[in-house]
């Protein structure tokens, strides 16, 4: 039994390297992206996200791309490779906070009402029902206002609440399956106690499947964020995050792209690569619950 | 069934009833009063004046007194009067759900008429490289944003073609070519990524029919494959379809905001959007029980539909 996690690792790898090219770029990618987030301010040469050129008589408005700007610079001759880099610490803040919320309390509270069933399982799903229904860009809003700050905390928080009951849903429907299986049965024939039953047989075979929705809803919560900044509704601008690099790009669009591609290609790739990724790993769960 | 329906019925009353609730109260915790948006700023330093007019829009009940006031109207469609333009709510949701519900239908049709070929194509053809390059095409629809997709239109057909309005609207009423021309690009945003959902539904739902003996039996006969696939095929692999296409109309409903808002469109999700910009809180409420409302309402519906055409849902339910 003891070195069962390390098999477990090493089919984890040889599972990787057989994984298709594609998916090999994807994770290339995820991995360049959040390194250069969590790491941005020891990147050397890096540019300050915020430093206006033009201000201090630089004439390096618009620019293209250059051996000093890599991706150019924007309307107001910020270095556009920075924003980037930095846009993708918002991006990334908000998409974990929601997953940890989501698997935490949605995964443990919807495989624990998929197992105990009853009164509590209704009364837990009908207010998963009434969040669900409730327009959360309402709950945001008013969340934002109250607390009179954008702040990339409140932001997190409030999304964080909000994918709570997709997650709850996810975790219950795989819970009402793992239950009816027969080593659940076999368990409960031993007269196993429920909570060692939900802990050890339920909850780690619902997890695989949850953590595989996590990346694909990590993808659908960075879109969420990005549709909220280019509202400007997301942080406060000039923070830098993609969604309101594409908004303030969007004004001049008649005069240049560059400033709105740039950003819309990294929220593009990083959101691809999340969901194949994501496909992948579910394929890959499929397999392993059929063979259970 | 009819105690199922009824069992729906209420669960469906009291999750309008709790949204309700929640949306009042979350609206009232908001900062600024209701009545320094109503009058001129000179009235407003007239302290008696601003207590009778508080007295008399009855703000100095109890907030639950005050819920039941408003939910009783809201029930017989009377929402209250918005705080900024002193029009009834419910005249500016009729006057702006068209446009909202126009977007919706029209980006679903562009995306179901893609997405059904698409979709039983890739299956008939399953593993090849059509089948391959379809399921491609559909995981990049999946990953771009709606609001880049309108973006990218906006720049390559307004801007560079000039071949379609970027932003406002034509009421069909007005003209119907203008309507069109209006309607197409946000749609068209709103349509890629639904299109490639339903091309996976499609795709997967179409593979396992098509294993089916009654389509080996149907080819046997020497029917055409194309009759095969969308006759005999396609009907047994659409239920999943309706329900999702089903799910989405109360999703578009609230969720058409961001483009409304990119094409400046005087839709439901830019007047929600304004009336909390303005602390319009009548507004706000309306809007809000109305959409939720709307996709509870809806939700209800494609599961009683559900349980009508599938037989071994109503048995399990």
């Amino acid at each position: 039994m003891s070195d069962a996690p390390l098999t477990r690792r090493r089919r984890f790898f040889a599972a990787l390297r057989s994984a298709p090219v594609l998916t090999k770029m994807c994770l290339f990618w995820l991995v360049v992206i959040v390194s250069a987030a969590v790491f941005a301010d020891y990147i050397p040469g890096l540019a300050d996200p915020n430093y206006q050129g033009w201000l201090f008589g630089l004439d390096d408005k618009n620019e293209g791309m250059s051996a000093r700007h890599w991706l150019g610079t924007d309307i107001n001759s910020r270095d556009m490779l920075a924003r980037i880099i930095y846009g993708a610490r918002v991006s990334l803040a908000v998409a974990v906070t929601s997953v940890v919320f989501g698997v935490v309390v949605g995964g443990l509270l919807g495989s624990f009402v998929g197992f105990v069933r009853g009164k509590r399982e209704a009364v837990v799903m009908a207010s998963i029902d009434i969040i669900l229904a409730f327009p959360g860009l309402v709950l945001l809003l008013t969340v934002v206002t109250l607390l009179g700050s954008r702040d990339l905390r409140v932001i997190s928080l409030v999304v964080g609440f909000l994918s709570i009951p997709v997650y709850t849903r996810v975790a219950r429907a795989n819970a009402l399956a793992i239950s009816q299986r027969e080593f659940v049965v076999a368990a409960r024939a031993m007269g196993t106690k429920d909570r060692a039953i939900l802990f050890r047989e339920v909850i780690p075979n619902v997890l695989p499947t949850v953590l595989a929705y996590a990346l694909v809803s990590a993808a659908v919560i960075i879109v969420l964020e990005g549709a909220l900044a280019f509202l400007a509704l997301s942080v406060q601008p000039p923070t830098a995050s993609w969604g309101n690099m594409i908004n303030q790009a969007r004004a001049d669009l008649r005069l240049t792209v560059m400033p709105a591609f740039w950003p819309a290609l990294a929220l593009v790739m990083t959101v691809f690569s999340l969901n194949n990724v994501g496909d992948w790993l579910r394929r890959r769960n499929a397999h392993r619950v059929s063979s259970l | 069934m009819g105690k199922l329906l009824a069992a729906r019925f209420v669960r469906l009353l009291a999750t309008v009833f709790a949204v309700s609730f929640l949306t009042f109260m979350l609206t009232n915790l908001l900062p600024g009063d209701a009545i320094n948006a109503l009058i001129p700023i000179d009235a407003q330093q007239d302290p008696e004046y601003v207590a009778q007019l508080r007295e008399d829009f009855g703000l100095n009940d109890p907030l639950i007194v005050r819920f039941f006031d408003w939910f009783g109207n809201a029930i017989t469609g009377d929402l209250g009067k918005s705080l900024v333009t002193g029009q009834p709510v419910m005249d500016e949701i009729t006057h702006r759900l068209p446009v909202t519900l126009e977007l919706a239908f029209v980006s679903i049709i562009i995306a179901l008429v893609f997405a059904v070929p698409l979709g039983v194509l890739s299956a008939y053809r399953e593993g090849t490289r059509t089948d391959q390059g379809i399921s491609a095409l559909s995981q990049v629809l999946l990953s771009v944003p709606n609001f880049v997709v309108g973006l990218v239109l906006i720049y390559v057909f307004a801007m560079r073609l000039q071949w379609l309005p970027a932003t406002g609207w034509v009421r069909l009423t007005k003209s119907v070519t203008g309507n069109l021309e209006a309607v197409i690009l946000p749609a068209v945003s709103l349509a890629l990524i639904d299109l490639a959902v339903y091309t996976r539904i499609v795709r997967s739902d179409m593979i396992s029919t098509l294993k089916e003996n009654y389509i080996l039996s149907a080819r046997a006969k020497g029917l055409r494959d194309r009759f095969v696939l969308f006759r005999h095929g396609l009907r047994p692999s659409s239920l999943t379809l309706i329900t999702v296409v089903g799910l989405n109309i109360g999703t578009l409903l609230g969720g058409t905001v961001v483009i409304e808002y990119l094409f400046a469109l005087p839709g439901l999700g830019k007047r929600l959007l304004d009336a909390i910009f303005q602390r319009d809180f009548l507004m706000v409420q309306g809007i809000t029980v109305f959409i939720a409302t709307a996709y509870v309402l809806v939700n209800t519906v494609v599961d009683i539909l559900y349980m009508i055409v599938d037989p071994r849902i109503r048995k399990k339910a």
